[in-house]
């Protein structure tokens, strides 16, 4: 199982149920066609895209930024692919007012490496230069609009280009259940003072899971402020992609196979590649890690009305990541990857190791979660007490001043939201340089509150101790020292599902 | 009488400080200046002056620095050899009015003390600690108690104090609240010398026994906006806490948490590190003394803000551009006398007493030791905090751990919340 930037063989107990991912799908055999033809042949009550554009409008084009798709997709990433297309459809249009938007939200700003990769050199060298390729700041009060209230009272405050604009085209990468939708203009483009009527504590303790739409308060409030966005005007054209889960390079493709399904040269890979990890400095083998490019190809795009969309899309994605499980288990395992949606070309600080264990993997369900209520969850990773100081300055603070005091997440959100959300530094250093804002690390606590709530104890393998102690959970030397703690929760003999990552799933629980 | 006496010898001395720096703090004793003997009683230097018997006697960081060879030369003029160490004392008082009862000696050899009259304008003040005459008078250098060649210290069985000097103690004190009244009175009144007038962020620098009374006098006596303390060890960080620090952060940790204290912007190096701050705490007290330490508050305290030094220090190197360009205040506190309070002038040894008992500071008493194992008992000291230990004291109690015992018990801590780890 993977244990950061390195692996583990752990033998499960006999009769530990392992849930798999789907085979990958086939791809779109002509992406830059079927593209074009959802361009063209728009979803829900949207006009084609052709149809919209006309000389002297204003157009602005958005994208996912660094966090989608993981780990980062060999060129061409579907983001240019779309973008190329809808620009060559404003050129034959006319329009030469078109301005990109990375959305960001609270992430941090994206280098020009890592724009480059996501749009391609053609739309770089064709915006950046001119200063029309934008990274949305959702501090820029000058830059920022209010449109409204939603009918329970959430500000919908959002990128005044954005808002403004004739039309705005949002492109998706949606590697899993939670992105797109609403979310991705709503959250994507908005500022603080909106994003925290959703990020939050009670939304994330009444979202079950917020990988299920229709049972996430979190989609709930960004559903309503679309709705809001839309009836003040803003035309939005969106456009979702979803991928299939071809997510390492042949070198690194056994991670994605049953393991009694290894070949023998899976076998001498996965032997080699453990073996020279083991001897290669933890920098060097970050490195190696965050230059990987996924091979995934893209599965379906569609385009027109936002929840039109996202119906379809959806439905793409269950195709390709939905398992049927029938039952909960006493314990869940799982290890976690190097890589996480806020560490990309980054390192994985405990904050984050617990936001992708507790909030990602635990609440890939439908339905229940995989482990019963007052079960273990059990996940592998090195869990080094280790920040990157450019990209998560708030992240060492809040680990090392806020959870040295309380793990407790209404505590936390009472007493520190507001400082670390509008603590200056933080502030000056999201907008100036390369760094998450104040408040993401209390945001990435709260995305465990669910798991927290409804798991009995969390048990980290080969974690740093005092590291993963400071978060409350406890750790665990071997995966048979962690299932011997459990028993202490759970009883002997506990029923135990392992979920195989890769590839991503997505668990239908009965 | 038996006692730990101090001898002026260049040549231990100079081998104490090659072992402390060579092998660390409290290792030199072994071949350094200090030595168990058999003394002859004091003489009475002056009318109004007692015999003490010490029952516990502290060892206190400036004992250390002065045993380790570091200490300043600066005390050179002010001290008298040989001498017996010792200036956190509570014994038996012989003779006088309190004649029969526990006593806290205030170890400062004022114009009272030494029979100078009139006094100095700083004692005339009540400000004792800045005596000017400490090298006159009918007594021989010394600055305090334990420094003096005529008043003997408290590492022994015998000393001479003089009447002003004794602070009684009340029948409901134990001799290891007592013990912790010194220390505490330094921390009263580096608290006053701090003018907080409330809601100053403050933050503490060094969490041993006087950084802990430190914490503990601010939030008794003070109303700090907020108090942050840097504590090393993880007992330390413990009491800390208890004592009413709001947050403890590592040595390290700092300039982070002054940051966020205050929201100071910051000027980082390339890889997002925290160079310094462009604001910072309003008070910083160091509890150190060092250059490090010093260096250390010069990059967490605002412009206009003040460094407060409790701690003793010796020669530093220091960059003081930024107190320059920052104009930042650097004070030094020193040992008591009296304070001014609203309702009138008050003995800083009383509010100490107040302190003590209201902070529980006996809590801070880790181990005891006879003289005998004075060796011990140093190590012991230099590595307390390592140890899990804060003060360690010398016990002369009779049927206590003293050298009468038949069962010393040196090194355990009997005390209900202090550490157990003394060995």
């Amino acid at each position: 199982m993977w244990h950061g930037e390195g692996f583990r063989l752990e033998r499960l107990p006999v009769g530990t149920r392992i849930v798999y991912g789907p085979e990958a799908l086939d791809p779109l055999a002509d992406p830059d066609r079927a593209i074009r033809h959802a361009l063209e042949n728009p979803l829900g009550d949207s006009q084609p895209l052709r149809t919209l554009l006309f000389p002297g409008m204003r157009l602005t084009i958005a994208f996912d930024d660094i966090s989608l798709p993981l780990p980062p997709m060999r060129p061409p990433d579907s983001r240019q692919r779309v973008i190329e297309t809808v620009l060559d459809l404003a050129a034959e249009a006319g329009v030469d007012d078109v301005v990109l938007i990375a959305a960001l939200a609270l992430h941090r700003r994206m280098t020009d490496p890592e724009l480059r990769h996501a749009l391609g050199d053609r739309v770089f060298e064709a915006f950046a230069p001119h200063g029309l390729l934008l990274q949305h700041d959702a501090e820029d009060s000058s830059n920022l609009v209010h449109l409204g209230l939603t009918d329970q009272g959430e500000d919908v405050e959002i990128n005044r280009r954005a808002a403004e604009s004739d039309l705005l085209v949002y492109v998706n990468i949606n590697l899993v259940p939670m992105d797109g939708g609403h979310k991705s203009v709503a959250t994507g483009l908005a500022s603080y003072r909106s994003l925290k009527h959703h990020h939050n504590v009670r939304s994330m303790l009444n979202s079950r899971s917020f990988m299920d739409i229709h049972r996430s308060e979190l989609h709930h409030s960004n559903w309503r402020m679309g709705r809001l966005i839309a009836e003040s005007g803003v035309k939005i054209f969106q456009i979702e992609t979803t991928l299939n889960t071809n997510t390492f390079p042949d070198q690194l493709a056994f991670l994605q196979k049953r393991e009694w399904e290894w070949s023998l040269r899976d076998r001498a890979s996965f032997l080699a590649t453990s073996s020279a990890l083991e001897r290669t400095p933890i920098g060097i083998s970050r490195k190696i890690f965050h230059s990987v490019r996924a091979p995934h190809e893209m599965t379906s795009v569609q385009a027109g009305a936002v929840e039109a969309v996202h119906e379809v899309t959806l439905a793409n994605i269950y195709r390709q990541q939905l398992v049927e499980v029938s039952g909960q288990a006493d314990v869940l395992t799982m290890g976690l990857p190097y890589i996480g949606p806020y560490n990309v070309n980054s390192t994985m600080n405990p904050i984050l190791v617990a936001c992708l264990g507790l909030g990602y993997f635990f609440n890939l369900y439908r339905g229940k979660p995989l482990v019963r209520e007052g079960g273990v969850l059990i996940m592998s990773h090195p869990t080094q007490w280790e920040f990157n100081p450019v990209h998560h300055p708030s992240y060492i603070d809040f680990f090392e001043q806020v959870l040295a005091e309380t793990t407790d997440m209404f505590e936390i959100e009472a007493k520190y939201e507001e400082s670390y959300a509008t603590d200056p530094w933080y502030v000056h250093l999201y907008r100036t340089s390369y760094a998450y804002h104040g408040v993401h690390p209390l945001y990435m606590w709260y995305w465990c509150a669910h798991a927290l709530q409804h798991l009995g104890r969390v048990i980290v393998v080969g974690g740093d101790r005092a590291a993963v102690r400071r978060m409350g959970f406890s750790p665990a030397s071997t995966l048979a020292d962690a299932l011997e703690l459990a028993e202490d929760v759970v009883g002997r003999d506990p029923t135990i599902t392992h979920l195989h990552v890769p590839s991503l799933l997505f668990a239908e629980v009965t | 009488m038996k006692a730990l006496q101090f001898e002026r010898n260049v040549s231990r001395f100079a081998a104490s400080r090659v072992a402390s720096v060579l092998v660390g703090s409290g290792k030199g004793v072994r071949v350094g200046p200090l030595e168990l003997v058999e003394l002859e009683e004091l003489e009475m230097p002056g009318p109004n002056w007692v015999r003490v018997r010490p029952r516990l006697a502290g060892v206190c960081g400036s004992d250390l620095s002065t045993l380790d060879g570091r200490s300043s030369r600066y005390f050179d003029h002010i001290v008298s050899f040989p001498f017996v160490p010792g200036h956190e004392v509570v014994g038996d008082v012989e003779g006088g009015t309190l004649d029969g009862r526990r006593a806290v000696v205030e170890p400062v050899l004022g114009c009272q003390a030494r029979g100078i009259e009139p006094e100095c304008p700083a004692c005339a003040a009540g400000r004792k600690g800045s005596c000017e005459r400490i090298a006159f008078g009918h007594l021989r250098p010394g600055l305090q108690t334990g420094y003096c060649r005529d008043t003997g210290g408290g590492w022994s069985t015998g000393l001479v104090a003089h009447d002003s000097q004794l602070h009684a103690v009340p029948d409901d004190f134990s001799d290891e609240a007592a013990v912790m009244v010194e220390p505490a009175a330094c921390a009263v009144h580096a608290a006053f010398a701090s003018d907080i007038t409330g809601g100053e962020r403050v933050m503490v620098l060094g969490s041993g026994t006087l950084g802990l009374c430190v914490i503990a006098a601010m939030r008794a006596l003070c109303l700090p906006g907020a108090l942050v303390a840097v504590a090393k060890h993880p007992n330390q960080r413990k009491l800390a806490h208890d004592l009413g620090a709001d947050q403890v952060v590592k040595p390290g940790e700092h300039k982070r948490a002054a940051r966020r204290l205050s929201g100071s912007l910051a000027l980082e190096s390339g890889d997002g590190s925290i160079e310094r701050l462009t604001g910072g705490v309003d008070l910083i007290v160091d509890c150190v003394g060092t250059s490090a330490s010093l260096e250390q508050c010069l990059e967490v305290v605002r412009p206009g803000g003040r460094i407060v030094l409790v701690g003793m220090p010796g020669l530093v190197r220091l960059d003081l551009a930024p107190l320059w360009q920052r104009e930042i205040e650097l004070r030094g506190a020193y040992a008591y006398g009296s304070e001014d309070r609203p309702e009138g002038p008050r003995s800083t040894f009383q509010l100490a007493f107040e302190l003590v008992r209201e902070a529980r500071l006996e809590r801070l008493v880790s181990a005891r030791y006879p003289l005998e194992r004075y060796e011990d008992a140093i190590a012991h000291a230099a590595a307390a905090g390592r140890r899990g230990a804060v003060k360690i004291v010398f016990d002369m109690r009779k049927g206590g751990s003293g050298p009468d015992a038949p069962n010393a018990t040196a090194g355990r801590a009997d005390t209900a919340g202090t550490t157990k780890e003394a060995m």
